[in-house]
């Protein structure tokens, strides 16, 4: 027993740790947002926000980009995952890493790199801001779906893929009714690696677009570097907001997949 | 065979395209234009001018240090805190889930800006000057990276036979030394991608760092200037200086090295294990 407890005890400077850095600094967010300069307590920056055409421009806009690029990139990503994890294509765990390996180099030199490279092409963020910073989206976030849909593909029931083509489902029913509804927890996680990052991204619109798409992310940087604490900080609650929404649909997602099987067994 | 054909193809043409703009500015850091798509002849020039740019290099060793530092300190709370949690009660051990999947879920610019905000609101009431500085652009960096450390350990305990840490009990280890000598290195994988993808995490990132950083290290009583910040401010201008792209070739040979001895200490492992199965 005491032994047990001492174990116990080690998560206590964590514990402290995501306090201080993690939960106290989203109370001060909402303290910002709605406070004034002075601390006072108001409406402004809510009312300011949703009166201002700009801000929900933006809003829409980033919702879309994350939708576009989040569907952009699972309809690459997802038979990528699948054949790099299939036994019917003999691929190495080499091309696996070779996917991954350019999320080592770094980020931001790497957006510069497709920017240059997309302005050779004539695809210039000045001319084409839209398709630059898709473009631009698509090529970051890209690892980021393989990875969690391949770890899905791996750990597929090929028992079950095998018994439903036994059993007379063509290629295609197969897909649908057995590989499909198996991927799910996968295709989840991968979109949220995609759809918030996208909606909060900062550096991909502001290089390939040269400041043209102004994403939410950027709002919100745009506020932090004129000290606007005060609005930036409510922006930082809506996104907050969005991201509450997201993992309550997906919670609901991976809940159905649970009960699923515990109700198989 | 013609659905394998087409698949190949996808996979290669999309690994390719994936590489287009890193092997781009490969090849041309071997030459000593401005401009990518000028080519001036073979040279080796930008190599010797990117080692002589001061700025690079402050900005480089910014960059490794805080990321070493932030790994070390995230894998030390990340995995204790996963241990701990593990044989807490499941109450206590699900609130401290919770906690951790706050910054894995939430977007790096509202915990960049939560921190900020906080440092602000303390600077002004408590310090009455600014508190950004190292100390500030570690948390930052801590925060980050540390969840992920807890998620990679976590497998780990789960897989870990219960009964070895008693074994070594009843055997006559310390509590501490069962951690140490039983514990750790049964969770050492789970450590040590942890503490990979912290280093990966600070390295690569933009954000928390633009907005948590302050005078120190290197820059000494400017800035801190790490790679990220120094590039998004010179590309914001103009295209990626010609040094850079010496840099992208050399960062590119580390990166490859580092995956190729990942890929073999990989290997071993998994060869040691079928071994053990056999006997």
């Amino acid at each position: 027993m005491r032994f047990s407890l001492q174990r116990k005890q080690l998560c206590i400077p964590y514990f402290l740790f995501l306090i201080l850095f993690v939960v106290i600094p989203i109370l001060f967010i909402v303290f910002y947002a709605f406070t004034d300069s002075n601390g006072y307590f108001t409406f402004d920056s809510l009312i300011s926000f949703f009166t201002s055409t700009n801000k929900i421009n933006v809003l829409i806009q980033s919702l879309l980009f994350s939708v576009i690029n989040t569907i952009i990139c699972i309809l690459i990503g997802y038979p990528i995952a699948y054949i790099l994890a299939s036994k019917e294509f003999k691929t190495n765990y080499v091309i696996v890493m070779l996917f991954v390996m350019p999320m080592w180099i770094n980020f931001v030199l790497r957006t510069g790199a497709t920017r240059d490279v997309l302005t050779w092409l004539n695809i210039s963020g000045g001319e084409h801001p839209y398709l630059a910073t898709m473009i631009g989206l698509v090529y970051n976030y890209l690892p980021f779906v393989i990875l969690p849909l391949y770890s899905t593909m791996l750990k597929l029931d090929k028992s079950q893929i095998e018994a439903a083509m036994d059993l007379g489902c063509n290629r295609v029913q197969v897909f649908t009714k057995s590989i499909f509804p198996q991927s799910i927890p996968g295709l989840v996680s991968a979109a949220q690696m995609v759809f918030m990052p996208t909606m909060s991204s900062y550096v991909i619109p502001e290089i390939l677009s040269e400041g043209k798409v102004v994403l939410f992310g950027n709002s919100i940087y745009i506020g932090f570097s004129n000290y606007q604490w005060n609005s930036a900080s409510f922006m930082a609650i809506i996104m907050l907001l969005i991201v509450g929404i997201t993992m309550l649909i997906t919670r609901n997602y991976t809940e159905k997949d649970s009960g699923g099987k515990s109700s198989k067994w | 065979m013609v659905k394998k054909a087409f698949g190949y193809t996808f996979l290669y043409l999309v690994l390719l395209l994936t590489y287009v703009p890193i092997f781009v500015l490969i090849v041309f850091s071997f030459t000593n234009t401005t401009y990518i798509g000028d080519w001036n002849g073979f040279s080796l020039e930008l190599f010797g001018r990117l080692f002589q740019d001061e700025e690079i290099m402050i900005a480089l060793g910014n960059t490794v240090i805080i990321a070493i530092i932030s790994a070390f300190v995230s894998t030390l709370l990340g995995a204790l805190g996963a241990i701990g949690a593990f044989y807490s009660r499941k109450r206590n051990r699900a609130i401290l889930e919770n906690l951790n999947q706050i910054p894995v879920v939430n977007a790096e610019i509202v915990m960049a800006l939560s921190l900020v905000v906080m440092f602000v609101f303390i600077g002004n009431t408590i310090f009455h000057e600014q508190i950004f500085s190292f100390w500030t652009l570690l948390a930052g960096h801590v925060v980050i990276s540390v969840p992920f450390v807890y998620l990679n350990v976590k497998p780990r305990l789960q897989q870990m036979d219960p009964a070895l840490y008693e074994a070594a009990l009843d055997l006559g280890c310390s509590p501490r030394k069962a951690l140490s000598k039983v514990m750790v290195p049964q969770l050492l994988p789970g450590i040590m991608s942890g503490f990979l993808l912290a280093i990966t995490l600070s390295l690569d990132d933009f954000i928390v760092t633009a907005f948590t950083r302050g005078p120190g290290l290197l820059s000494g009583e400017n800035t801190i200037e790490t790679l990220s910040t120094l590039v998004q401010a010179k590309i914001k201008k103009g295209p990626i200086p010609p040094e850079m792209r010496a840099l992208t070739t050399i960062i590119f040979i580390v990166v490859l090295v580092a995956v190729i001895l990942i890929t073999i200490y990989q290997n071993k492992n998994r060869r040691k294990i079928r071994k053990g199965r056999d006997y």
